[in-house]
C-alpha cells in the first residue's frame, strides 16, 4: 500500500459523537432495569485493623433492605494465580480487595455491602452494620514500611527476588535489580556528578465518572454484568474467579466509560453486586461516591527515589544509578517494574544499576495510571539531567541529544531498542518556536523534559460484515474512552477503500466478540486497529473471490485499489459488488484476531514556561508545548487530545495533586474541591507537535499515544521553576507551601 | 546458540556470569538447557509450565506474546524482563 | 419515611410533573425519576459540574439543588439542547473540534457554555475559561473545549446575523 492514505490522517467526526453530545450515550450509572436494587458498600474507617466481628442483623432488619453480604459470602476457593491478560495476580489479593477478610488494610477498604430498593435506605442501613475492629498501627510511606519493626500488612508475605522467595517477612513484596556495565568505573570516569533524593505523593487518575456496575445473577445461573470498565473481558474473568464459576457463565456488557486512565482495569463492584443479586434474585446496581473513588480505588503510587548520574566534561553520560521504592498500597504491584525499565530508557548509558522495591503500605491498592511508574521515575532523572546540563554549561536539549537512545541502544533492563523516535522528538522540541521565544518577565523560567513509555500489544479480535448498501459493520471489544471506535474504523476504511462514515463500529459484549484485552497500555489503536486492518484484508480477499466469480476468472487476477475491484477491463466498485453477495455465495464477513509483536514505544517531550510568585509560592503555567512520536497519527485530533490530556494530568500531578494523609491514614482531601485537579482557568492552551517516526512493526506505523505524554511534565515544570526562582524541587507536588519552603530554605 | 542475558539477581546461580551461550529452538528449550548447565535457574523463571508471574521474555528486543513457546534463532538475544501493562 | 411532594416544572419546554422526597436532589429526580440520564453525576457535592443544567436560564449544579426547589422552574437539560434533529451549534462544534474524549463531562460543559453564549455572544478566551472553571474535564486538558466554544460562538453570531 502506498503511504498516500485517503482516510488515515484525516479528522472525521466520531461515530459515537451524536449520542455523546445529546446525553443519549449510556454510561455505567445510567443503566436501568426493572426491579433494580441499589447496593451500598461499607468501608473501613481505619487504615489498618483486624476485623474481629461483623454483626449485620440490625442492617438486615432495616425497612427495604433485601440483603447484606460480607467476604464470608464469597465461595471459599483455594488461592491461585489468576491471569487477567496483563500478568498474574493471586486470587486472594483480588478477592481480598473486593471485600476485606480478616483485616482491613486501608481506610476505605470495602468490608460489607447492603442492597435495598431505595438508595437512601441502603445508605441508612449500611450505617447499622456493627463491625468490631482492633485498630493496628499503620505504615503509610515506602520508607516507613521498609523500616525494621514497621507494622506488617501481610503476615504471610515474603520478599521475592526475581522468582526467589526469601525468608524475610517484610512489607517489601519484591526487589529487582538491573545491571549494565560497571557503575564504579562509570562514576570514576565522570567529571560532573549529581545526586538527589526525590519524593512523590500518591495521586489519583481522577476520571470524572465514578465506578458503576450492575449485576444480575440470572435464573439460568448466568451472571450478567453491565459496567463501566477499560476491559470487559478482564471484568468477566476476575468476576468469575472471585465467584469461583467458569468464565463462560459470566457475560459482561461494557457501557460507555467516563474516563479510566488505568484506574478502571481492576474490579471493585462487580462481584459484590453479583453476590447481592444471587441473594435477592434481582439486579443490583452499585455506584461509587467520589469519596469511595478516592478512598477505595487504585491511585498511582507515591514513591521515594535516590538517583545519581555522572558525565564527562564533553557531555557524555558515563554512569547512572537509581534506587526506587514505590508504594503498592495494600497489595503488591506498585508499578516499580516499569519505573525501573523507563528511568534511564531515554539515554544511552554504558554503566547503570537500578534497584526497585515494591512496598505494601496502608493505602488503597494502586492501579495503573497512564504510563504507570514512568512519570515518577522521569521526575528524578529529568531533573538531574537538567542540573547536569547546567553544570556542564550545555543547552539542556543538546545535552539530551548527545546521549539520546537510538535504534540499537541497550537498555539497562537488557533488550536493545528497535526503531524509536527519541532523537526526532528532541529535534522537534529544539526547532519549535516555543523553545526560542523570549520569556519576557522576572520570576519566569522555561523547563524541558522527555519521557518514554513502552506501549503494549496484547490480544484483540474484530469482525467486519458487509451490508448490501456497501457499508460495513465492524464489531470489536475495546471499550472506547477517547474516540477509538473511529480510529479503529479508519484503519478498516483505509483497507476497504471506503469512507470511514460507511464503517459502523460497535463495541460488543463478551458473548459477542472474541477475547480483547483492556483499553490501556496505549494499545487500542495499535492492536485492535491491527485486528481491524486484518479483518478488512479478509473482507477484501473474499470480495475479490466474488468479483472473480462474476467475471469467471481466478481470484488472484483481481486487483483491489481504493474500493474498486478490477481485472483486465472489468471493474466494479465495493458498493456495487456488495449488492451481489447473495448471488455470489452469500454474506461476506471478515474476521481477525491478533496478539501482535512489533509494539513500538513512544517518546514524548515538553517545553514549559512558568511564572512563580515569590510572595505566595504560586506557579502559573504561561505556555506549554507537548511533543510526541505517534508513529503514525491515525486521527490527528485524537492524538493531540491525548497529548493535551496527558500533559494536563502531568501538570496537576506536578503542581497540586496529592493524597493528603493524616497520621492515622485517612485521606483528608477526598473531595474534588480539596483534591483540586486543574480547571480551565488554571491553564493556557496546550500546544502540540506530533512527530511521526513510523513503527515498522505495524501495518500503518502506529505506536500508540495514550501514555508517554504524561511522563515529561513533572520534571519539565520542576526545571521551569528552577530557572524561574533558582530552587531545585525534589518533592511533589510543587504547591505554594512547598515552593515557599524551598525559597526560605535557600535564604 | 542464542545469547541469554542473566538478570542480576540470578547471577548467583550462574557463577556470576551475566551472559551465556545456550542452545534451543524455543525459549522453553533454552531454559531447559540453561537449567541443565546451571541447576535451579528454571525454577526461578518457570512455574507450572509457564513463565512466572511478572516475568516476560524478550527475544531480540521484542517482548514475546508466546512466552516459552517463542522461537529462538541462532544468534538471538534472550532477555527475561519484568512484565508490563499500562494505563 | 417522609412523604413525597408533587412538583410541577417545565423541563426542556415540556410541562413535567413528578413526585419527589424532600431529601432528593434535582439531579436524582432528573436521572432516576424522569430517566433523563444525560445529566451526569461526578461528585454529588458541587465540585465537578457534570450535573450542570439550566434553571431559568442560569447554570446550576443540579446535585446541589433539591428536587422541591424546581417547583415552577424552567429547566434545560442536555436532552433539550438540540432543536429536533438539528444539533445546537455547541454540540456540532464539540464534535467537529474533538472537544470530547470520554464524553462524561460534555453535557455539563455544553450547558454551561450555552448559558455563557446566550448572555455574551463574543467572550474572550479568558472569559470562557473563567466561566467554565466549575466544570472539570480530566481527558482533554480543556484546549479543544475552549476552541469548540469559541467556534460555536462564531457560528452563533453568524446565525444571528443571518
Ligand atoms: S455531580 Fe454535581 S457538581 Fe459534581
Ligand atoms: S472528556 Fe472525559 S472528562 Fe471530559
Amino acid at each position: 500500500m502506498s503511504t498516500q492514505y485517503s482516510v488515515i490522517g484525516t479528522r472525521p467526526v466520531r461515530h459515537d459523537g451524536a449520542d455523546k453530545v445529546t446525553g443519549r450515550a449510556i454510561y455505567g450509572a445510567d443503566f436501568q432495569m426493572a426491579g433494580l436494587l441499589h447496593g451500598v458498600i461499607l468501608r473501613s474507617p481505619h487504615a489498618h485493623a483486624r476485623i474481629l466481628s461483623i454483626d449485620t442483623s440490625k442492617a438486615k432488619a432495616y425497612p427495604g433492605v433485601q440483603a447484606v453480604v460480607t467476604a464470608d459470602d464469597f465461595p471459599e476457593a483455594p488461592d491461585k494465580m489468576v491471569d487477567l491478560g496483563e500478568g498474574e495476580t493471586p486470587l486472594s489479593h483480588i478477592r481480598g480487595n473486593v471485600l476485606a477478610k480478616g483485616k482491613a488494610l486501608y481506610r476505605g477498604h470495602a468490608v460489607a455491602a447492603v442492597a435495598a430498593a431505595s438508595l437512601h435506605d441502603a445508605e441508612e442501613a449500611v450505617k447499622l452494620i456493627d463491625v468490631q475492629y482492633e485498630v493496628l498501627p499503620c505504615a503509610l510511606t515506602a520508607p516507613d514500611a521498609m523500616k525494621d519493626g514497621a507494622p506488617i500488612l501481610h503476615e504471610s508475605m515474603r520478599t521475592k527476588e526475581l522468582g526467589q522467595k526469601t525468608d524475610r517477612v517484610s512489607n517489601v513484596a519484591e526487589h529487582f535489580r538491573h545491571v549494565l556495565g560497571d557503575i564504579g568505573a562509570g562514576f570514576a570516569e565522570a567529571e560532573a556528578v549529581v545526586e538527589r533524593e526525590f519524593n512523590t505523593s500518591t495521586v489519583h487518575q481522577g476520571y470524572i465518572e465514578p465506578h458503576a456496575a450492575t449485576a444480575l445473577w440470572n435464573n439460568d445461573g448466568r451472571v450478567l454484568v453491565w459496567c463501566s470498565t477499560q476491559g470487559s473481558f478482564v471484568v468477566r474473568d476476575a468476576t468469575a474467579c472471585v465467584l469461583d464459576i467458569p468464565v463462560s457463565q459470566v457475560k459482561v456488557t461494557p457501557t460507555e466509560i467516563g474516563g479510566g486512565f488505568g484506574g478502571k482495569i481492576p474490579v471493585y463492584l462487580e462481584p459484590v453486586a453479583a453476590i447481592l443479586s444471587k441473594q435477592t434474585g434481582r439486579p443490583v446496581k452499585i455506584v461509587m461516591t467520589r469519596r469511595d473513588v478516592f478512598e477505595g480505588t487504585g491511585p498511582t503510587p507515591g514513591c521515594y527515589m535516590k538517583v545519581k548520574i555522572g558525565a564527562r566534561k564533553d557531555g557524555t553520560i558515563t554512569a547512572a544509578q537509581a534506587y526506587l521504592a514505590f508504594e503498592a498500597g495494600a497489595y503488591p504491584g506498585a508499578m516499580v517494574g516499569p519505573a525501573g525499565m523507563t528511568v534511564f530508557a531515554a539515554y544511552d548509558i554504558p554503566n547503570v544499576t537500578i534497584d526497585g522495591y515494591d512496598v505494601v503500605v496502608n493505602k488503597p491498592s494502586t492501579a495503573a495510571y497512564r504510563a504507570p511508574g514512568a512519570p515518577n521515575a522521569a521526575f528524578a532523572t529529568e531533573t538531574l539531567i537538567d542540573e547536569l546540563a547546567e553544570k556542564l554549561g550545555m543547552d539542556p536539549i543538546d545535552f539530551r541529544l548527545k546521549n539520546a537512545a537510538k535504534e540499537g541502544t541497550r537498555r539497562a533492563d537488557g533488550p536493545k531498542f528497535r526503531k524509536i523516535g527519541c532523537v526526532e522528538v528532541l529535534q522537534a522540541m529544539k526547532a519549535h518556536p516555543h523553545y526560542s521565544a523570549p520569556l519576557g518577565g522576572p520570576n519566569r523560567g522555561r523547563g524541558v523534559a522527555i519521557g518514554f513509555w513502552f506501549n503494549v500489544g496484547l490480544q484483540s479480535s474484530c469482525t467486519i460484515a458487509v451490508n448490501t448498501d456497501g457499508h460495513v459493520n465492524l464489531v470489536e471489544g475495546s471499550t472506547d474512552i477517547g474516540g477509538t471506535r473511529t480510529s479503529i474504523a479508519m484503519q478498516a476504511a483505509e483497507v476497504l477503500g471506503i469512507p470511514v462514515e460507511q464503517v459502523q463500529p460497535v463495541v460488543e459484549d463478551t458473548d459477542a466478540v472474541g477475547y480483547t484485552a483492556v483499553t490501556g497500555g496505549s494499545r487500542t489503536t495499535f492492536a485492535t486497529g491491527w485486528a481491524a486492518y486484518e479483518a478488512a484484508q479478509d473482507v477484501v480477499r473474499q470480495m475479490k473471490e466474488r468479483a472473480a466469480k462474476l467475471w469467471a476468472i481466478e481470484p488472484a487476477a483481481v486487483q483491489a485499489e481504493r474500493g474498486v475491484f478490477s481485472s483486465n477491463g472489468h471493474s466494479i466498485t465495493f458498493k456495487d459488488l456488495a449488492t451481489k453477495l447473495a448471488t455470489t455465495g452469500g454474506p461476506v464477513v471478515g474476521r481477525a484476531t491478533v496478539n501482535p509483536r512489533g509494539v513500538g514505544g513512544s517518546f514524548a517531550g515538553c517545553i514549559a514556561d512558568v511564572e512563580v510568585d515569590p510572595e505566595t509560592g504560586k506557579t502559573t503555567v504561561l505556555r506549554f508545548t507537548s511533543v510526541q512520536d505517534a508513529g503514525r497519527a491515525i486521527h490527528p485530533s485524537y492524538v493531540e487530545g491525548q497529548m493535551q490530556g496527558g500533559s494536563v494530568q502531568g501538570i496537576g500531578w506536578a503542581l497540586n495533586e496529592e493524597y493528603w494523609m493524616n497520621p492515622q491514614g485517612t485521606m483528608v482531601n477526598s473531595s474534588l474541591l480539596d483534591y483540586r485537579m486543574p480547571t480551565a482557568l488554571d491553564l493556557p492552551m496546550i500546544e502540540t507537535k506530533i512527530v511521526e517516526v513510523p513503527n515498522p512493526g505495524h501495518p500503518f506505523g502506529v505506536r500508540g499515544v495514550g501514555e508517554a505524554n504524561i511522563v515529561p511534565p513533572l520534571a519539565g515544570l520542576a526545571n521551569a521553576i528552577y530557572h524561574a526562582i533558582g530552587v531545585r524541587m525534589n518533592r511533589l507536588p510543587m504547591n505554594p507551601p512547598a515552593i515557599l519552603q524551598a525559597l526560605w530554605d535557600k535564604k | 546458540m542464542a545469547t541469554v542475558f542473566i538478570p542480576a539477581l540470578l547471577q548467583g546461580l550462574t557463577g556470576g556470569r551475566s551472559k551465556l551461550e545456550v542452545a534451543g529452538a524455543t525459549v522453553g528449550e533454552v531454559v531447559e538447557n540453561l537449567d541443565r548447565a546451571w541447576p535451579g535457574i528454571a525454577d526461578r523463571l518457570v512455574e507450572d509450565g509457564r513463565l512466572r508471574t511478572n516475568i516476560s521474555v524478550a527475544v531480540d528486543g521484542e517482548v514475546s506474546p508466546m512466552g516459552l513457546l517463542e522461537p529462538v534463532a541462532a544468534g538471538s538475544e534472550v532477555h527475561f524482563v519484568a512484565a508490563i501493562s499500562g494505563g | 419515611m417522609p412523604g413525597k411532594v408533587h412538583i410541577h416544572t417545565l423541563i426542556n419546554n415540556q410541562p413535567t410533573d413528578f413526585l419527589c422526597e424532600p431529601r432528593q436532589s434535582l439531579l436524582e429526580c432528573l436521572r432516576d425519576t424522569l430517566n433523563l440520564t444525560g445529566t451526569k453525576e461526578g461528585c454529588n457535592d458541587g465540585n465537578c459540574g457534570a450535573c450542570t443544567v439550566l434553571m431559568d436560564g442560569r447554570p446550576v449544579t443540579s446535585c446541589l439543588v433539591l428536587g422541591v426547589e424546581a417547583q415552577d422552574a424552567a429547566i434545560t437539560t442536555i436532552e433539550g439542547v438540540a432543536k429536533g434533529n438539528t444539533l445546537h451549534p455547541l454540540q456540532q462544534s464539540f464534535l467537529e473540534n474533538a472537544a470530547l474524549q470520554c464524553g462524561i463531562c460534555t453535557p455539563g460543559f455544553i450547558l454551561a457554555a450555552k448559558a455563557l453564549l446566550d448572555q455574551e455572544p463574543d467572550p474572550s478566551e479568558e472569559r470562557i475559561r473563567f466561566y467554565l472553571a466549575n466544570n472539570l474535564c480530566r481527558c482533554t486538558g480543556y484546549d479543544k473545549i475552549i476552541r469548540a466554544v469559541q467556534d460555536a460562538a462564531a457560528r452563533m453570531r453568524e446565525e444571528a446575523r443571518a
